[in-house]
């Protein structure tokens, strides 16, 4: 097995001290890996930004080990690590050009002047800001100078590189260009990008794994599909994309694979996480384009009532009173929509799509 | 004005008036101030001036013939046999001293007020205005008196001798008191303010981000002060420099009391010139040198002053 580019062992950072001590992250352990688009997603507060900010040498750990390909860094200041970062703020050096900018780094490496100045116009082509060199960068807009922090940080092609929410000062659409960039210099760079943020369709689109981190420790970690299809907690699975969480009971249970009865009509296959209990009352999780809407009398489906109708644009969601209390969102595309909208007070049965449903890990 | 007509001629005419009447009425405001500056300050200087170029009178005052020799002998003394202008030793002595201890003097305030002002930019924000506040007490004392608290502390049965006596570091008292380094020792203490606040003026601005970023991009410490913090607070290092600079130049209570009689600066020297020299237009062209240096400096200060504006 190839050796990872980071690596966190058992690492915990606590700030302050007594009865204001806050434990930032929780004995995080995990890998990342060689060329990876490797993202750190939850909602502020969580510590996703403190792992960034250890990685990059800012923060000491209160206890683990840091690890850049093998080697223990815990301890190496933030400029002996070959790790860069593009800050959240950009943070430019205003009484510096762009080209100045995006040498500084190569020049405290002490690299010679013909080499850098290559690099610099390597770097200046390949964010497209060749015309702006030698403005300064109080002068070019934010998206330039989201290009120039991500330039700065490339040119000493460090190991690993490290963002820190970059595109959340940006507009959507300007957002949605620059994430389409990052992939491409990511491809381009063969560098391993570590990128921090709190929106899930950012992580979604761009990485090759989530981390989903909530109270400082990873809840899950795996590539787009996974989260979203398989989320193994209700964490996840509700700061995921939606989810309906239905009380079940597992009848069976073989390696991943439960036999669950939901809300006593309901008899099908979940899908089941390692970690999750194998018997008795849990919890599942059903995203709301999972949901079938069929005759109210139909076998193997749960009766319900239709309360609510939401139009999105380009899906329309229908809200549901199960018989036994619950509810349930069902999400379809609006094109169907005609055939799938019921008016409120309509009697009807939902069922789920084979494979959809999803034993949590928690106890309900 | 009885009927007043709304026209729009009317309308403006009437604007007009107004703004002018505004102008009149900011003219008289402002009248007290002017008659202060017209009397106060610029009538003395011209007198000072004329004076510079009069002859100096046989006990005091001056002898109304127009001569440079007041110019001249800034710089030249005429020899009294042979009338040839020599090159004035003593004077060019004094003008040393006084220009290289108040470089000295705005060096030390540097390397002083620079980390001190770095330690309050970078303290919470509430916890700032104490620590400032700190900073401006000593201007709450006359000047005389702190400069006597120092010579208290420095003279050689004074404080310092006697703790450095005590720890064994020496032997005999250190004669500091009125040499050229209890002149030094003075005027840092007495200008460290004036250094200390413009630096942390321009560091409470600076975005101390920039530093991680630094260190992100393999600058130490030393780079990133080199390279990152100081070409940013250039401006405040300026305005503080020419701030101590310039009144260091022309000090007089401080250097007259540590620096007692022998270590003269310009403005001992000028003094001089007024009692026992008995030769007033010497004193006052070594004056209007000495305002022409200051004006100077303050024509950088303000065009690095605005200069800092427009990077805002």
């Amino acid at each position: 097995m190839p050796v990872a580019a980071i690596e966190t062992r058992e690492i915990s950072k606590t700030f302050g001290s007594g009865d204001r001590e806050v434990r930032a992250l929780d004995h995080v352990s995990l890998e990342i890996r060689e060329n990876e688009f490797f993202t750190l997603l939850g909602p502020s507060g969580c510590g996703k930004t403190t792992l960034l900010r250890l990685i990059a040498g800012f923060e000491a750990p209160t206890s683990g080990q840091l690890l850049l390909y093998g080697d223990d860094i815990s301890n190496e200041p933030p400029y002996r690590r070959s790790v860069n970062t593009v800050f959240q703020s950009y943070a430019l050096f205003p009484h510096l050009t762009v080209a100045q900018n995006i040498a500084f780094g190569l020049e405290m490496l002490g690299k010679p002047k013909a080499e850098i100045s290559r690099t610099v116009d390597e770097m200046l082509a390949m964010v497209r800001m060749e015309a702006m060199a030698h403005r300064k960068t109080s002068e070019i807009s934010g998206g330039q100078q989201q290009r120039v922090a991500l330039a700065r940080a490339l040119a000493p092609h460090p190991k690993v590189l490290l963002l820190d929410e970059p595109l959340s000062a940006l507009d959507l659409k300007l957002r949605k260009e620059m994430q389409r960039e990052l992939k491409r210099l990511q491809i381009e760079t063969g560098i391993t990008f570590v990128f921090v943020t709190h929106d899930q369709e950012e992580a979604l689109t761009m990485s090759d794994r989530i981390a989903v981190m909530s109270a400082g420790k990873p809840l899950q970690i795996g590539t787009p599909r996974e989260i979203y299809d398989r989320p193994a907690n209700r964490f996840v699975a509700s700061f995921i994309g939606e989810s309906n969480f239905l009380g079940a009971t597992i009848t069976a249970a073989t390696g991943d694979v439960a036999r669950v009865r939901i809300g006593g009509a309901i008899d099908m296959e979940a899908s089941l996480p390692a970690e999750a209990p194998r018997s008795g009352k849990v919890t599942v999780a059903i995203r709301p384009e999972q949901v079938r809407l069929v005759e109210a009398e139909a076998a193997n489906a749960l009766p319900a009532t239709v309360t609510d109708t939401v139009y999105f644009g380009t899906d329309t969601h229908t809200h549901l009173l199960l018989d036994g209390g619950e509810t349930v969102v069902a999400r379809f595309q609006s094109t169907l929509a005609h055939s799938e909208e019921r008016a409120n007070g309509t009697r009807v049965g939902v069922q789920f799509w084979e494979g959809s449903v999803q034993v949590l890990r928690e106890m309900p | 004005m009885s009927a007043v007509e709304i026209s729009p001629a009317a309308g403006t005419d009437q604007e007009a008036r107004a703004e002018a009447a505004r102008t009149r009425r900011n003219w008289l405001l402002s009248l007290p101030a002017v008659i202060l500056l017209l009397f106060a300050a610029s009538g003395p200087l011209v007198i000072v001036l004329i004076y510079s170029f009069l002859e100096p009178g046989d006990y005091s005052g001056v002898k109304w013939i127009p001569t440079f020799d007041a110019w001249t002998s800034i710089l030249f003394t005429r020899d009294i046999f042979d009338d040839t202008l020599q090159l004035a030793d003593a004077h060019l002595t004094i003008f040393w001293r006084s220009a290289s201890l108040s470089l000295l003097t705005t060096l030390i305030t540097f390397l002083l007020g620079f980390p001190t002002a770095y330690f309050i930019a970078t303290r919470p924000p509430r916890q700032r205005g104490l620590w400032l506040f700190l900073i401006t007490i000593p201007f709450w004392t006359n000047l005389l008196i702190r400069t006597f608290a120092i010579m208290e502390v420095i003279r050689n049965e004074g404080l310092l001798n006697k703790l450095l006596m005590m720890t064994g570091l020496i032997s005999e008292p250190l004669q500091i008191l009125y040499s050229d380094t209890a002149v030094l020792i003075g005027m840092a203490y007495v200008y460290l303010p004036l250094m200390a606040l413009p630096l942390y003026a321009a560091l409470e601005r600076f975005d101390f981000r920039l530093v991680e970023a630094g260190y992100d991009l393999y600058a130490g410490r030393w780079m990133v002060l080199r390279k990152v913090i100081l070409p940013l607070v250039k401006p405040g290092i300026v305005a503080g420099s020419i701030l101590v600079f310039m009144p260091s130049l022309g000090a007089y209570v401080t250097p007259r009391v540590l620096g007692g009689g022998k270590h003269m600066m310009i403005g001992s020297f000028i003094e001089l010139q007024f009692g026992q020299g008995r030769n007033w237009p010497l004193g006052a062209s070594l004056s209007m040198l000495l305002l022409l240096i200051v004006g100077i400096g303050l024509f950088f200060y303000v065009r690095a002053m605005s200069k800092e504006k427009a990077h805002d």
